[in-house]
């Protein structure tokens, strides 16, 4: 076992972009060499299916590199995607996937373990265990070879790649890769034989689901359902849970990392000091996975998050912190702990002139545009905000809770504090969605515009419209996706609308990728043959522009006898079997079906942190609860306090420590 | 106070480009809180400004950057400025030299003249080696190539100041000038080794010289005893 830097180098002088190849960032782990030479350790190999610029940023990626890098059983390294450049030199000079950290080859590692946060990357997923040395097929892995796992929220509906993964890890990834490690260190220890007792064996670790552990059978075709919905998901041993809960941790506080983050050489696409403020979202957009699947809230304390900034900060000398989670402004201490960065930074010894605290997923309030006034140094040039629906009918339909005089006040307040140009996030082809609705959209932004107008001839609005792809796990996924034609036609309605319109301009995402994502997203393992078929024809970096082909999606569908109506389009109802229905965030399925059918009579659901809980079945299912910094709702956010805060000030609400089932009194 | 630091980017940070660089030295400069003036403006930069451009993939051990610091700034230890700054930067990049920058000195780019590398491959013999050094005899020497889209073809003969292999015989070692249009080490291995492919033609720049009274100077000479001549990364 060495270094294939040697093989590596004179490869690198050939390439864009070398130094997405070389590691050497700070934070990254020095080379243990005699501790990857030690049979007993369990070497993972955490992998990020997109380039190095998209995925050296990824949080999961490094907080689950320190934690197993802090335990004397486990090592891990880095690894992404090489572009296709770089695959062809690889190809051609026989060499294998490596590590970046001290370039070892991916067959040296016991896991190859994959981050997935979205579908489309799923071809890349197979170039690069092909390109480790593995058999791409699961079944085909033997004794020596590499267990492939995958985590990250696209691994919530892990069926369309069940026959290439030996694992898929549910939920957060703190715990559980302990335990993953245990399972696996004790195969190696008993010489790494009967490689099927291990899969049995990590089958029975909370949160990791095994397909292989599993039987999928289908009902025959019929005129009504000529595929064959799931007929049943089996275990096929008694030990094998025959549901799979996902896995979170209770206290964000317990999990301060990364404690050292990786400062990049060169330049990524979030290149600043992120700090997690809290997980989980309750505003229940309906559309969006990522608040369904990362419930409940768990606020990081406030004290904590001031403590990771100036630690990041002056360990990384980065001059910019972004703030993350699904809903900044909704931190419940927001306030004070953006305060008390600026504070600490003006009170350091030699403090930065140009520090600058980012907060991405801005709410819709002026609140929240005041609190960006105070963070946002420099030039007030672009504010984005995400009102997803083009009218307040539609926002009740997918639960975003938006009213004009929200968007209006924020674009005002943003406007009249120097801002000049606006960014507006859209969905098209959401449920009941009408040529009204999109028409709307351009309405809001026409709207907007005007607003600005009053305080700068520079005001501009752009919409920035993406395709509605329906995920497992929310409530819209009994919903058929609109066609490619559909999507298509609604872009062109907003495009020819805004040209009508001063200051607005669209922008749009490719619909045909949004049709592609749709077959992956809701697939069985049916679909693993054609994500097979769309790699073994080149198609790789789906996610990109240049590379993205939907000519090859749908011949692999047709090729497998398999259509874009059935899996795509195609209403469910309640009654027909889900392909991940044996795999759960937690969330009951009637709750799941009841918010379907309120999302169609257009009733909004409140945030349940502040109000009564309405018992989706995560807190209650798994003994844990929201966690907040303090116990005073966020100034601003109308939504779900049903009060008028856009002037900001304390919210008077009673916290719910312990929710209570729905329907019993406050 | 103006501060001229001498340092080196060795190993696997030569894939590193110049852009990358100049962001690597930003934070460095952060992580070892040196006082560091700003510019004025919306947004305000750290005044620093660095010499030639390095090519990505080649190694140094003569890179320049000019420093500024704030005015209310304390006095800054220039001793043990070289261990702080190699601290604060990435490995591969390490300071070897840090010296007081007068008023009136000329900017990087203006004071150098002439650049000195050395070039080596695993194909590149004695004999190769001596080959490359019969450019000197030619009178003139075409080469075409490209900049910003538009093709020229240009004599490049006056660049090259002198070349020689080195007492190993394994590597080349050439000075050539900075001034005008600069001729680049794999423009140079083009014309020297015609039958190779250029990026494989390993370079490391060792000095680099302001012109003296017709005589090469070099910019902030290497404290005598201080080797910094690169290791062969291997792992």
């Amino acid at each position: 076992m060495s270094t294939l830097w040697p093989r590596i180098e004179p490869l690198l002088a050939k390439v864009q972009k070398p130094a997405r190849y070389i590691g050497c960032e700070d934070g990254a782990t020095t080379p243990r060499h005699d501790k990857l030479d030690d049979g007993d350790t369990v070497a993972w190999l955490l992998a990020y299916p997109d380039t190095y610029e998209i995925g050296l940023p990824n949080q999961g990626l490094q907080i689950l590199y320190e934690i197993l890098n802090e335990r004397d059983d486990a090592v891990a390294e880095r690894t992404y995607a090489p572009w296709t450049d770089l695959l062809t030199e690889m190809r051609a000079a026989e060499v294998p996937l490596f590590s970046v950290d001290t370039h070892r080859s991916a067959a040296d590692f016991d896991v190859l373990a994959f981050n997935l946060s979205s579908e489309l990357v799923y071809t890349n997923v197979l170039e690069m265990i092909d390109l480790a040395g593995a058999p791409v097929h699961a079944a085909d892995r033997g004794d020596d070879d590499l267990v492939v796992i995958v985590g990250g929220h696209a691994a919530f509906n892990p069926e369309p790649l069940a026959d290439f993964i030996d694992a898929a890890v549910l939920g957060e990834g703190e715990e559980v890769v302990s335990e993953i490690t245990e399972v696996l260190g004790e195969w190696k220890r008993s010489g790494r034989t009967d490689r099927v007792d291990m899969l049995r064996r990590l089958a029975q670790v909370p949160g990791v689901y095994v397909p292989s552990m599993y039987e999928v059978t289908y009902h025959d075709p019929t005129d009504d359902d000529p595929i064959g919905a799931v007929a049943a998901v089996t275990p096929r041993h008694p030990d094998v849970p025959p549901t799979v809960d996902k896995r979170t941790v209770a206290d964000l506080g317990e999990w301060p990392y990364p404690k050292t983050p990786l400062v990049p050489l060169t330049e990524v696409v979030h290149d600043r000091l992120s700090v997690e403020v809290f997980r989980g979202c309750t505003r229940g957009c309906r559309f969006c996975q990522a608040g369904m699947i990362t419930r409940p809230v768990r606020e990081r304390p406030a004290e904590q998050v001031r403590t990771m900034v100036n630690d990041g900060l002056r360990r990384a000398g980065y001059d910019e912190v972004s703030l993350t989670s699904l809903s900044t402004a909704d931190f419940s201490d927001i306030e004070p702990v953006v305060k008390g960065i600026i504070a600490d930074n003006a009170a350091a010894e030699n403090s930065c002139d140009t520090l600058t605290i980012s907060l991405p997923s801005l709410r819709v309030d002026a609140f929240t545009v005041g609190l960006a006034g105070e963070v946002q140094t420099g030039r007030r040039s672009g504010l984005t905000f995400a009102p997803e629906g083009g009218s307040w009918r539609l926002r009740k339909v997918i639960n975003k809770l938006i009213t004009e005089e929200d968007l209006y006040g924020a674009v005002e307040s943003a406007f009249s504090q120097g801002w000049s140009r606006m960014k507006l996030y859209f969905l098209t082809g959401l449920p009941t969605e009408t040529d009204e609705d999109t028409l709307g959209i351009v309405e809001l932004a026409a709207n907007c515009v005007r607003i600005g107008k009053q305080y700068t001839n520079r005001a501009s609005v752009t919409v920035s419209l993406g395709g509605f792809v329906p995920k497992a796990h929310t409530p819209f996924q009994w919903f058929g996706q609109n066609t490619h034609e559909e999507l298509r036609r609604k872009i062109g309605l907003a495009k020819d609308a805004a040209k009508k319109a001063k200051g607005v301009q669209v922008k749009w995402h490719d619909a045909a990728a949004t049709t592609a994502e749709g077959i992956t997203s809701r697939g069985d393992r049916r679909i693993g043959a054609v994500i097979e078929r769309v790699w073994r024809n080149g198609g790789l970096f789906q996610e990109w522009g240049e590379h993205f082909d939907l000519s090859l999606w749908t011949e692999a569908m047709d090729a497998e006898g398999l259509s874009l109506d059935w899996y795509v389009y195609r209403h469910r109802d309640e009654h027909e079997i889900l392909p991940w229905e044996h795999l759960t965030a937690g969330l009951h399925k009637d709750f799941l079906w009841g918010d379907w059918q309120d999302s169609l009579a257009e009733a909004g659901v409140e945030d349940c942190r502040w109000t009564p809980c309405y018992d989706c079945g995560v807190c209650t299912g798994y003994g844990i609860e929201h966690v907040v910094a303090s116990p005073i709702a966020p100034a601003g956010g109308s939504q779900g306090t049903g009060q008028d805060l856009s002037r900001g000030g304390e919210v008077p609400v009673e916290i719910m420590r312990r929710p209570t089932p729905a329907g019993a009194s406050t | 106070m103006k501060l001229r630091c001498r340092s080196t980017k060795l190993g696997k940070v030569r894939f590193t480009s110049h852009r990358d660089a100049a962001r690597i030295w930003e934070r460095a400069l952060r992580r070892a809180e040196l006082p560091v003036a700003a510019t004025e403006g919306f947004t305000p930069r750290p005044k620093i400004s660095f010499g030639l451009a390095l090519p990505t993939g080649a190694e140094s051990i003569a890179e320049y950057v000019d420093i500024e610091l704030r005015e209310d700034a304390a006095d800054v230890d220039l001793d043990a400025l070289p261990e702080r700054l190699s601290t604060a930067l990435p490995t591969g990049f390490d300071v070897l030299v840090v010296a007081e920058r007068h008023q009136g000195t000329a900017s990087l780019q203006e004071a150098v003249t002439s650049v000195t590398w050395e070039l080596w491959a695993p194909d590149l013999d004695r004999d190769a080696h001596i080959d490359a050094c019969r450019l000197l005899d030619a009178d003139v020497l075409e080469l075409e190539r490209e900049r910003k889209g538009k093709r020229s073809v240009d004599d490049v003969r006056p660049m090259i100041l002198e070349a020689q292999p080195t007492a190993t015989d394994d590597r080349l070692v050439i000075r050539l000038a900075t001034v005008g249009r600069a001729l680049r080490p794999a423009e140079f291995a083009r014309l020297a080794y015609p039958d190779l492919d250029p990026v494989l033609v390993r370079a490391l720049r060792t000095h680099q010289w302001i012109d003296c009274d017709g005589q090469p100077e070099e910019l902030l000479p290497l404290p005598a005893g201080l080797d910094a001549r690169p290791v062969e990364v291997l792992a």
